[in-house]
């Protein structure tokens, strides 16, 4: 527990010391909220109804932006080696990591989500529900985007392929983020039943996601 | 013959040799019958001559779903197993998948045209079909992108196997969600609702596809075996072309 726990705290400090990776994710996710007044046009009613997807898309591409750095730099430096050496199991090792890196990379993203829902013109009930269902959802994406930073770590440049391969795999968690969301705004629909298919989404690939990418580390690194 | 006597690639190449021919005209002769009897078929009372379509993409559309199935199980034979032809036939069946659930997208289209009036809907089969198609695209990407074939083996294994959560979904997107696609009508609880001329030819189509998978999976698997000894003499006469190579392979030999 505490081996899992010291990579816990090493992981976050490393993401908010060097490069402030971290900050790094909320910054594109900034730039992509803006960059969407400048395709869709300033009509801030059509921003407003289309605000919750526009948050998620950001959302989701940031937290695909910061995956890459989940497993490369310790592959590159060698201490990937060590935690899969280690006497820890490697699947909770991966869970740990995720973890880690969920909360310096994915949490910062639902921080800011109210300022960017300023910029969009939600009012503050629609910012909330869409910050709630990215809180159930962003620890989805990163835990089934673990599975592809796991396979592209274990072959030369990666990279590219790593979103081929997790943006299939993060359709269904989009597209009951944003239908939750838009529930949210919009009364008659029913927010509780996509938001709890988002949170059995999320538990599923707890289960899933470390399983997956421990066995695909497991047999990549020898 | 038994499984294990399969493990042997030479072994398989002398089987598959002596059976591809049988298979290959089984499928000949079924495709053919399927394909008179679907053109012999009535017109729909209210699809007209259109309903044929059905032949063509129902049957790519459950192939779509069971080849990768297929390739799950193969999955699990290289990851549990350690199988030895389990990596070529998943490495085989990826593109001839990929194919299949291809054409039951544009069947789909050019049916979803005159009955629907629109060639595409963001509807819940036809886009969870079109996920099944970038997963079968992004497989095959990784099944080139890793350059020794047992370590890519093992990747798209656990790839495959976490892609398979996706085919129940598919396959009850009709049911959970009532969108434009009409739902399952042949094996459902309480008997086919296809009327018996239109579900006899559809059978005769569905056994045809199956088989002619069977005989692409063979064929494909054979030129994977095959290239894959090509591979390993290439490296070994690239090892015997070094200098000092000699050594090197004494020394690894004991």
């Amino acid at each position: 527990m505490t081996a899992l726990a010291a990579l816990i705290r090493r992981d976050i400090r490393i993401a908010l010391r060097i490069g402030g990776g971290a900050l790094i994710g909320v910054l594109f996710f900034l730039a992509v909220v803006v960059l969407m007044p400048f395709a869709l046009g300033p009509d801030l009613a059509l921003l407003a109804r289309l605000g919750p997807a526009i948050l998620w898309l950001g959302a989701l591409l940031a937290s695909l932006l910061t995956l890459d750095r989940l497993f490369t730099a310790d592959h590159d430096d060698g201490s990937l080696d060590l935690i899969a050496m280690s006497r820890t199991p490697l699947e909770l090792a991966c869970a740990a990591k995720a973890l880690a890196h969920w909360l310096a990379a994915g949490l910062p993203l639902i921080v800011a989500t109210p300022a960017l829902g300023l910029l969009l013109n939600l009012d503050a009930r629609a910012t909330g529900a869409v910050a709630l269902t990215l809180l159930a959802g962003t620890p989805a994406l990163t835990f089934t985007g673990m599975i592809g930073a796991a396979l592209a770590v274990t072959m030369h440049r990666g990279g590219l392929l790593l979103a081929v391969l997790v943006l299939p795999l993060s359709i269904p968690v989009l597209i009951f983020g944003v239908a939750a969301s838009q529930a949210a705004i919009t009364e008659p629909l029913a927010f509780g039943a996509p938001f709890s298919i988002l949170c059995a989404l999320s538990l599923v690939s707890f289960v899933v996601g470390p399983l997956a990418a421990g066995a695909s580390l497991r047999h990549g690194l020898d | 013959m038994t499984l294990i006597d399969l493990a042997n690639p030479s072994k398989f190449l002398t089987l598959t040799a002596r059976m591809l021919p049988w298979l290959a005209g089984a499928t000949a002769i079924l495709l053919a019958l399927g394909l008179y009897q679907s053109a012999m078929a009535p017109d729909d009372y209210q699809q007209g001559a259109t309903v044929k379509i059905m032949f063509i993409h129902v049957p790519n559309a459950w192939l779509s779903m069971f080849v990768w199935s297929v390739m799950s199980v193969a999955a699990l034979g290289t990851l549990v197993w350690r199988h030895p032809l389990a990596d070529v036939a998943a490495k085989a069946a990826a593109p001839i998948g990929a194919v299949f659930t291809f054409l039951a997208l544009v069947t789909g289209s050019l049916w979803g045209r005159p009955m629907w009036g629109t060639y595409w809907e963001w509807d819940a089969r036809m886009t969870s079909v079109l996920i099944l198609f970038l997963m079968y695209l992004g497989l095959i990407a990784l099944w080139r992108a890793v350059e020794d074939p047992s370590r890519a083996a093992r990747a798209a294994a656990v790839l495959t196997l976490v892609g398979a959560i996706n085919i129940p979904i598919i396959k009850f997107s009709v049911d959970w969600w009532n969108t434009l696609h009409q739902p399952a009508s042949v094996l459902r609880l309480g008997g086919s609702a296809l009327d018996s001329a239109f579900l006899v030819p559809l059978l005769v189509m569905a056994v045809a596809f199956s088989l002619l998978f069977v005989t692409l999976l063979m064929a494909a698997m054979r030129n994977e075996i095959l290239r894959r000894r090509v591979r390993g003499l290439q490296m070994l006469q690239a090892s015997q072309s070094l200098p000092g190579a000699a050594e090197l392979r004494e020394s690894a030999a004991t």
